[in-house]
């Protein structure tokens, strides 16, 4: 099976104001954000208050009570978005063997928030350490283990192949679709429904980061407080949101007329071995990543015309992360437009990375650069074309996103034309 | 043709022994380690019988900079990836870091942490969240915490598919292989024998309430009334057989093939999809049915589901048409941890030219299964076949082949 080459034929995408691929696009180019103080529960025992909601509601995209019931807001947004990303690819699923057909989601940290509101209920508030089975929900295990997503997801699209979820942090939705590549150029998948979600604003979540400060304290200017790149960012801003895909080899995709919004050409994962959560300054482990993304995608550095960067906006991030563009693009980094899309919708942990590969693919189908919102005052520790506050035309054929995760975890990928020369087997 | 992957090291942490040694001689002897739930009062619950690893002090094993911000699931881990790299004869600080990465699976992350977390959120509020929680209870943990120890940058990753997932994590680890670096740890433990963790399994419906280890847990039989979860697990060194070779490696044997479908959705008409993945396994290792020598059955205790395993394994293999055997009897269901620790005894067993039983179950007749009960069984045994079931239809099945004599 080798020689196997994959493309992207269909997408949906939930974000924080932009539900629905359209409204996602036109919130990246005006440059508008979408963070704000946090409203679904009371932020004010908290450090960072605030985060990149989105208003969702289920009903309108067309859950029904009991799936409501049953699923975690993170679980509703990858069934709702793998509909409207089978629907965007013009591909009849009923018409394929299923055994052909699979699911990846990536998530970070699964139903939490639904255990988190459980875990109130069965300790009736903290105060019983054994908690009462009594008040436990029938699905309760579907919020423990977040494999339910896709089953889920492969339930509602009628997937019989391989499946499951992938949950590498923050890294899991580039390595969720990574994985869905794979899975196709090996020959195990001819079609995958791969993405990611994540749905986290809750206490636990937020808690866990005020506790460590990685999130911002910035919370008397919501609309401003996620700055990567920027002098002044002290921290990321909590989104929640989730974008799905549908994967196809490529031949397969051509044969049947279906628009390709772009090849997935090159992906890989590297660790930093340093620490849960700390990241050195060299960015020596994405860097890494990077090349070997672009290694198998036989494309040059220079050929990169746009990189989506992780840009989460904490101090450390933003400093590593352009230290790896420098390691892996060589000059070529301080030519290429960089951009951090979390600027405008918020770090939703394992769902972001499906976004950006998202964007990334409206970035080529528009030939528009998404920009860095709130960047007004240049941190000399990071001195690349971050694409400051106002999108840009340009001609984007060829893109890199990475993600950078808690647990080390350091992913690249690449997209690009699938009708492009290709010097040497992808 | 495609690198063979072998496994060269095994570590294990399992109700009935911690370690290698100490759990394959009581597997043997078919001695298991399912008792009364002891880390908690369970009393108060319908289900109170659970496998605990016995004897593990993290202390022995973890400095005290890591015990704080780890869950007993990750140490458990550490703790046998440690086993296994020392097992295999593998110091990874001789090794370039970028030729080694780990794949683990899990099924519900640090439970037991997130437990305490999420009662110090309720209880006291959000400034009493420990600075830990950000990491320790989320699902990459494992992974990431044996990547550090071992100074590991080479591709990783970590999978979830309920019980299937320990099984998907193997064979990713085998692709990582095959698409160049040589070494990869891999494998899960789980353990969410918390309050918390009890009785979001108990949610399930699916856990046995019988009130004696000999009553609790009987797949196949046709007094089975659910299963007795456990938690542990193995983590597993994997290499290019190549490469495992030339370093004059001891080899259990290969990964020689996986196959993976998902269930459809109920009431549609179309077969669930374990079959298939048996099928797809045998495929990928170049077996036909008459070559597999034992199958190391997922067992759910549950009529429903062991009719359905029943039915595909016979179908594959005609009816008692091959031996099976189910050893977690004797550790209870572990989650993500029960494939790697399946994979651990089928390679074992391939050593030994032993099939170590199922134990307490009399097998039920209309199964028509030639289920290894009573002792363990000699025989000759060249491959076996692991399945695993996860809760939402996910089936795995894994072929393993002996090392070449």
């Amino acid at each position: 099976m080798s020689g196997r080459r994959v493309a992207l034929t269909g997408m949906e995408v939930l974000a924080p104001g932009g539900v629905g691929v359209k409204e996602f696009w036109q919130l990246l180019t005006d440059g508008r954000t979408a963070t704000r103080g946090i409203t679904f529960f009371d932020p004010a025992p908290f450090r960072s208050r605030v985060a990149a909601e989105m208003d969702f509601d289920p009903r309108e995209h067309g859950l029904g009570p009991q799936e409501i019931r049953r699923m975690d807001r993170a679980a509703q947004f990858a069934v709702v978005a793998a509909r409207g990303a089978v629907a965007d690819s013009g591909l009849d699923l009923g018409r394929l063997d299923p055994y052909r057909v699979g699911v990846s989601i990536g998530t970070a940290v699964g139903a939490t928030t639904s255990l988190d509101r459980e875990y109130g209920v069965v300790s009736d508030g903290g105060r019983l350490e054994l908690v009462d089975h009594a008040y436990a929900v029938p699905h309760l295990y579907d919020c423990m283990v977040p494999s339910s997503f896709a089953a889920e997801v492969a339930r509602a699209v009628g997937a019989e192949g391989t499946s499951g979820v992938v949950s590498t942090g923050c890294t899991s939705g580039i390595d969720a679709v990574g994985h869905a590549v794979e899975l196709i150029r090996e020959g195990t998948a001819d079609v995958m429904v791969a993405g990611s979600t994540d749905a986290p604003i809750s206490p636990i979540t937020v808690a866990c980061f005020d506790a460590i400060k990685a999130t911002t304290p910035r919370t008397d200017d919501p609309a401003g407080a996620s700055r990567p790149f920027d002098l002044s960012r002290n921290g990321f801003v909590l989104g929640e949101g989730c974008a799905v895909f549908v994967l196809e080899e490529l031949d397969g995709a051509l044969r049947r007329g279906a628009h390709v919004y772009a090849e997935i050409a090159g992906y890989a994962t590297r660790s930093n071995a340093y620490h849960m959560t700390g990241l050195r300054p060299d960015g020596a482990e994405m860097a890494q990543a990077v090349t070997a993304a672009l290694d198998e995608a036989a494309i040059d550095p220079e050929e990169i015309d746009y990189v989506n960067a992780h840009g989460s906006g904490t101090r450390q991030n933003d400093r590593h992360e352009t230290a790896a563009f420098k390691r892996s693009l060589g000059e070529h980094a301080y030519r290429t437009p960089v951009s951090s899309i979390k600027s405008m919708v918020g770090h939703s942990l394992g769902a972001i990375g499906s976004i950006e590969i998202a964007a990334c693919a409206l970035a080529m189908e528009h030939h528009v650069v998404p920009p860095t919102a709130n960047l007004h005052t240049a941190d000399p520790e990071c001195d690349l074309d971050y694409v400051p506050l106002t999108a840009r035309d340009r001609r984007t054929d060829t893109v890199l996103t990475v993600g950078s995760g808690f647990g080390g975890f350091q992913s690249a990928m690449v997209l690009a034309r699938p009708d492009r020369p290709v010097r040497r087997a992808a | 043709m495609s690198t063979p992957v072998v496994v060269t090291g095994l570590g294990v942490a399992a109700p009935n022994g911690l370690g290698t040694r100490a759990f394959w001689e009581a597997t043997l002897a078919g001695r298991g380690g399912i008792g009364p739930v002891s880390r908690f009062d369970a009393t108060g619950y319908p289900a109170r019988l659970a496998g605990e690893v016995p004897g593990f002090v993290a202390e022995d094993h973890l400095s005290g900079r890591l015990l704080p911000q780890t869950d007993r699931m990750t140490r458990l881990a550490l703790a046998a990836a440690d086993w296994a790299l020392a097992d295999a004869g593998v110091d990874p600080a001789e090794r370039p870091p970028s030729d080694m990465g780990v794949v683990t699976a899990s099924a519900s992350g640090g439970f037991e942490f997130g437990q305490r977390e999420l009662r110090n959120l309720w209880s006291k509020g959000g400034r009493h969240v420990s600075a830990y929680q950000s990491f320790a209870w989320f699902y990459a943990v494992n992974s990431g915490q044996v990547s550090i120890r071992h100074g590991m940058k080479g591709p990783s990753g970590v999978l979830v598919a309920d019980q299937a997932g320990g099984l998907d994590a193997v064979a990713q680890a085998r692709r990582l292989i095959r698409k160049g670096t040589p070494l990869i740890v891999s494998g899960a433990v789980d353990a969410s024998l918390c309050p918390w963790g009890w009785v979001a399994q108990s949610a399930s419906g699916r856990l046995s309430t019988a009130g004696v280890p000999e009553r609790a847990y009987l797949p196949f039989d046709a007094r089975a009334q659910g299963h007795v979860p456990g938690e542990g697990g193995a983590m597993l060194v994997l290499e290019d057989a190549g490469a495992a070779r030339r370093r004059g490696a001891t080899v259990y044997g290969e990964i020689a093939g996986y196959g993976a479908t998902t269930d459809p959705r109920p009431g549609g008409g179309r077969p669930p999809g374990l079959r298939k993945a048996i099928e797809l396994a045998l495929a990928d290792a170049g077996l036909v049915p008459a070559e597999v020598d034992v199958v190391l059955a997922d067992a759910a205790a549950d009529p429903g589901l062991d009719r359905a395993e029943a039915e595909a394994i016979a179908a594959v293999f005609g009816p008692r048409g091959v031996p099976v055997t189910a050893p977690k009897t004797m550790t209870g269901r572990l989650c993500s941890g029960a494939g790697p620790l399946d994979l651990g005894t089928a390679l074992l067993a391939l050593g030994e030219q032993l099939i170590p039983p199922t134990v307490h179950v009399e097998a039920d007749p209309a199964l028509a299964l030639d289920l290894v009960t009573g002792g363990p069984r000699p025989a000759r045994l060249r491959t076996a076949l692991v399945l695993a079931r996860g809760h939402g239809g996910f089936n795995s099945a894994m072929a393993v082949r002996a090392a070449a004599p």
